[in-house]
């Protein structure tokens, strides 16, 4: 009990400063996400149709997944220096498969009979992209959005270590000055900011995925 | 009174549907050689098929699955590219011509319809007319019209989703899509073919009247020769790689098929099936039948059943109507005839039913004839078997001379 009060002492005390860090948390997962669905969905509605492109991409996307975060955020300091933007190249890459995957799965979900009508009335291959493939893929390609993005908030508290900025200063600061007054407080602030913002996001996708999709598309 | 009822059975062609005659139209779509060869196979899966389908017929492709039927239709609105040969519309050269521009032109219906999920009937209606600019005002009333053509009620239907519609109602808003910018040709890839048979009746009887009036040049393909025969203004029974066996009115092929592969095909009752295109009408020799009068003595009637030899006598009421069949027996009783003698006249045709009609009438009729009524239901005169023996011979006839014919021109 008594944590939980000297933890809202801790908040209140300082309510500008977290908020701050959480929007700049934010800004670097929506940056990282919406940059990354643009490159997946672009790179996935050119592999879909193609077995070797579409093999070659799910695989070396699924590697990114797999190589431990806080050394692939170490790997870019030589490249692009410290900061925010080692740290959403890292994200970027993690961001890549869920997005991806889902837009080839949506893509492919399309009904062939509804892409043959389509042709068969006269639709433009581009057409036929914007107007059908896509929207009707568009629920699972927002569900892998929304993978990604809670994978890139909690991810993105690691920035802090190459110099990022975010809730995982919180998180840092309270570890190396572990027993000292208000470290733990520090820790949980830099823990709870994080969940709450990535549920918030997640909100912001579904409402976003309502507005774009139509009734008919509904279950 | 009955006893020289003039009815005609019709053994002319197309009387049912197809006011003129197939010769007189002009050519709308012309295949000349058309080919189809995929890359590594030895065989054309089409191989040189040459066809002219006429302004406002139902040209029906049929055979057996694999024959490349539904290939030859796609190949008309180039869903498929030909590899040789030429495709005219209206005398346009159309081989090379933008495919999706082509595509705007000609209504394109497939078994598994394609709705588009996402999109409201009204927007899946409206997709060709949008993409060649019509205005939004014409656009929705066209939308409208087209919904109340294949039967829906456009105030409940339009701002509908197609996941809500059964699948008939979905083939419905299929073809009122491919009639969305009114094209002249209609391709139609087995369009009733995933529906249940009642449905799928009711959908074949609604297109055909609504064909009737818009009158479109359509290429229908299907497997089911009794659809073929049903849709088709001229059915063109399709061989291996599409080779056409033979291309004529359902009518001539049932009564004279070229060759065993087409007697195969259109299989068993192919003469019962040519009965559903001979009509009872109004101006041919019908037979007379022995009719009575409640007011008629027994022995009257008796003496004209015995006269036409029948064991029979059809009991008349006051407007003419034939509503009993008064067996001899029962005049030989000595008792009157009363409404209640004899049994029920349950068994009718009017003039214009076909003879399959009628044939069926026959086969449940007490005295095993099919009596005719006038449209006010007063009785006209009777088809017996040999009027359907006649009519079946003479249509075989004239469909050999018409054969003949050809092979001598």
């Amino acid at each position: 009990m008594d944590g939980i009060i000297s933890w809202f002492d801790y908040i209140s005390g300082r309510p500008d400063e977290i908020l701050a860090d959480t929007w700049d948390h934010a800004k670097i997962t929506l940056t990282v996400v919406i940059a990354a669905t643009i490159f997946s969905v672009l790179l996935g509605v050119y592999a879909q149709r193609r077995p070797t492109v579409r093999a070659l991409s799910l695989s070396i996307t699924g590697i990114f997944l797999t190589i431990p975060s806080l050394a692939l955020f170490a790997i870019f300091i030589p490249i692009v220096g410290i900061g925010n933007t080692p740290a959403m190249l890292a994200l970027f890459l993690y961001a890549l498969l869920p997005i991806l995957r889902n837009t080839v799965t949506g893509l492919d979900s399309v009904p062939p009979a509804v892409v043959e009508s389509a042709k068969g009335m006269g639709m433009s291959t581009m057409s036929q992209l914007f107007q059908i493939r896509i929207p009707l893929a568009w629920p699972i390609i927002m569900a892998g959005i929304r993978i990604s993005s809670l994978i890139t908030v909690g991810i993105a508290a690691i920035a802090v270590l190459v110099g990022g900025d975010g809730l995982g200063t919180y998180i840092q600061s309270g570890l190396t000055r572990l027993g000292l007054p208000n470290s733990l407080e520090s820790v949980w602030t830099g823990v709870v900011f994080t969940v709450v913002l990535g549920l918030v996001l997640d909100l912001v996708w579904a409402t976003f995925q309502r507005v774009t999709t139509t009734k008919g598309q509904r279950m | 009174m009955s006893d020289t009822a003039n009815i005609h059975l019709d053994t002319n062609e197309s009387t049912s549907r197809g006011s003129t005659r197939p010769e007189d139209r002009a050519t709308k779509i012309r295949l000349e050689h058309v080919e189809k060869r995929y890359p590594g196979t030895k065989q054309p899966a089409v191989a040189s098929l040459s066809l002219d389908i006429l302004e406002g017929e139902i040209l029906v492709l049929v055979g057996p699955s694999g024959c490349g039927k539904s290939t030859t239709l796609r190949l008309i609105n180039r869903m498929i590219e030909p590899t040789g040969g030429r495709i005219f519309l209206d005398e346009e050269d159309v081989t090379k011509a933008n495919p999706d521009k082509l595509r705007r032109r000609i209504g394109y219906v497939i078994q598994q319809i394609g709705l588009f999920p996402h999109q409201t009937i009204a927007q899946n209606i409206a997709t060709v007319p949008k993409m060649l600019k019509w205005d939004k005002k014409k656009i929705a009333e066209r939308s409208d019209q087209l919904l109340s053509v294949v039967g829906l009620d456009p105030e409940v239907y339009r701002d509908r989703y197609p996941k809500e519609l059964s699948g008939g109602q979905a083939q419905r808003v299929g073809v009122a899509r491919a009639l969305g910018a009114d094209p002249e040709i209609m391709l139609m890839d087995e369009p009733f073919g995933a529906i249940d048979p009642i449905t799928r009746d009711r959908l074949q009887n609604e297109f055909l009247r609504v064909q009737a009036e818009i009158r479109k040049t359509i290429v229908f393909v299907t497997h089911d020769i009794d659809e073929a025969i049903k849709m088709g203004d001229r059915i063109a029974i399709l061989g291996e790689q599409s080779v056409i066996r033979q291309v004529d009115t359902p009518e001539r092929i049932l009564a004279f098929p070229v060759d065993e592969f087409v007697r195969d095909f259109i299989g068993e009752g192919s003469t019962l099936k040519g009965l559903h295109f001979e009509t009872v009408r109004e101006d041919v020799q019908l037979d007379p039948y022995p009719t009575m009068h409640l007011t008629d003595r027994p022995a009257e009637a008796r003496a004209r059943a015995q006269e036409a030899q029948t064991d029979w006598v059809l009991l008349l009421d006051g407007d003419e109507h034939p509503i009993r069949w008064v067996p001899v027996s029962e005049l030989d009783s000595g008792n009157d005839v009363t409404a209640e003698s004899g049994t029920e006249v349950l068994a009718k045709v009017s003039i214009g039913a076909t003879l399959f009609e009628a044939l069926e009438q026959m086969l449940i009729s007490e005295a095993a004839v099919s009596p005719v009524v006038r449209e006010d239901g007063s009785f006209y005169g009777v088809v017996r078997l040999t009027h359907l023996n006649k009519a079946i011979r003479r249509a075989r006839l004239e469909a050999r001379e018409h054969y003949e014919q050809l092979e001598t021109t």
